[in-house]
């Protein structure tokens, strides 16, 4: 049995179904995904002075993955318009492009970005003992400028093995530039350019740490909203990208064949999924990234 | 902009719409560009300090709290502007059937509740 209304619209809704679908579902995706901001939002502003972290991620990593997203959403509305025009070589062309993006997006996230996160230390100083690390802080420095104060020193740590044994009385960290320098003005805002650490190792102590950790979800709410909110935006980019991947197999070639406004109407749909995913990505670029 | 039409039998009709289409594909490369552009300028607004910025420009003093929520707001701003380009044109919400958006007004209408439902977590009756 043919399945009804994948071309012509419906009399009552004016609309072929998969349209109608995919709205619903994207409807549905508007609920998980406000969901997720929401409390990310929320987490945020409700976070106490200098205690939300700011400036940990790479932006002109994260810049030029948006720009990746942006084209992939050129090149598969391209691609549809091709299909419009009953060109498939052009659409074949655009399809594979969109693919190529998505691919690029995933593999810059999955082997570049998370990893280096997963390689990052960082350690929350008690109140009664920033003092102590002030050479490392620079809070008298931040409070003359009005600024809110530091109370986290990141780096690489280099005796890892203190992470899990109670024997080991002290954390070894390559600090990072913002703790190396802490009272250079160039510090007292992100940079764009990421700065790797330094060969300066500051001695921490346990009993001085409220929390250490890895930048993993659990090091604070924002790397657990940060990973959330990008690994559920991830799984939408490889679905989208395994979509586009059967609309480039024979069996979509022979649709063509047979009925090509029946592809052009599924590449439609696939399309305005992507979007979506696209958007998301809009607002997650610059909540976690510049602000 | 339209959604292109489907496609016409006629051999004329056929050019015409081809000649449509091609208007269309236009438009969706300055819509591109311009959100490449205007990530660009998201970017470079991010190290502007709006705190600082504004109180120079109004003579009014900004803390570094309300200065930092002016950043915030001009970002959301800017990624609404991108968002509502990719929904209105890459998503043709611009000419949709009407089922579309009465679709996306519940949306609209149940995700402002949710929104609701989080902000509850500031809600405290002992402490009004």
């Amino acid at each position: 049995m043919e399945i009804p209304y994948t071309v012509s619209a419906r009399r009552d809704t004016g609309l072929w179904n998969a349209k109608v679908g995919i709205w619903l579902f994207l409807a549905s995706e508007v609920m998980l995904f406000g969901g997720l901001f929401s409390a990310y939002i929320f987490l945020r502003l409700d976070a106490a002075s200098g205690e939300w972290p700011h400036g940990l991620l790479n932006v002109p990593v994260g810049t030029m993955n948006t720009a990746i997203l942006i084209a992939s959403s050129v090149t598969v509305v391209l691609a549809w318009a091709a299909l419009k025009m009953r060109d498939l070589t052009r659409y074949k062309i655009y399809m594979t492009l969109t693919i190529l993006c998505g691919v690029i997006f995933l593999v810059v996230k999955l082997s570049y970005e998370w990893p280096q996160k997963f390689d990052h230390f960082g350690a929350f100083i008690k109140e009664d003992a920033l003092g102590k690390y002030e050479q490392y802080l620079g809070n008298k420095h931040l409070l003359e400028k009005g600024l809110p104060p530091r109370k986290e020193i990141t780096g690489h740590l280099h005796n890892h093995e203190a992470l899990t044994d109670p024997n080991i009385k002290d954390y070894e960290i390559a600090l990072d530039p913002v703790n190396a320098d802490p009272t250079n003005p160039a510090m007292d805002r992100p940079h764009f350019w990421p700065i790797p650490a330094t060969d300066k190792i500051a001695t921490i102590e346990k009993e001085d740490v409220q929390y250490a950790n890895m930048f993993l979800p659990k090091h604070s709410a924002y790397f657990a909203s940060y990973f959330t909110i990008t690994g559920l935006h991830g799984a939408h980019v490889l679905g989208g990208v395994l979509v586009f991947c059967y609309m480039m197999l024979p069996a979509s070639f022979r649709l063509y064949r047979h009925n090509p406004e029946h592809l052009a109407n599924r590449v439609e749909v696939a399309g305005l999924f992507w979007h979506f995913v696209d958007l998301v990505w809009i607002f997650v670029f610059p909540l976690f990234y510049l602000l | 902009m339209n959604n292109p039409p489907d496609i016409s039998p006629v051999d004329h009709e056929t050019e015409e719409y081809a000649h449509e289409v091609r208007r269309h594909v236009r438009g969706y490369l300055m819509v591109g560009g311009t959100l490449l552009l205007f990530t660009l300028i998201t970017v470079g607004l991010s190290y502007v300090d709006f705190g600082v910025l504004f109180s120079h420009l109004f003579h009014v003093n900004m803390s570094e709290a309300s200065g930092r929520k002016a950043n915030v707001t001009v970002a959301l701003l800017v990624a609404t502007f991108k968002a509502g380009l990719v929904a209105a044109i890459f998503m043709h919400l611009s000419a949709e059937k009407r089922l579309i958006y009465r679709v996306l007004v519940f949306t609209g209408f149940f995700v402002l509740g949710l929104f609701w439902l989080t902000f509850l977590a500031w809600y405290d009756p002992v402490h009004r």
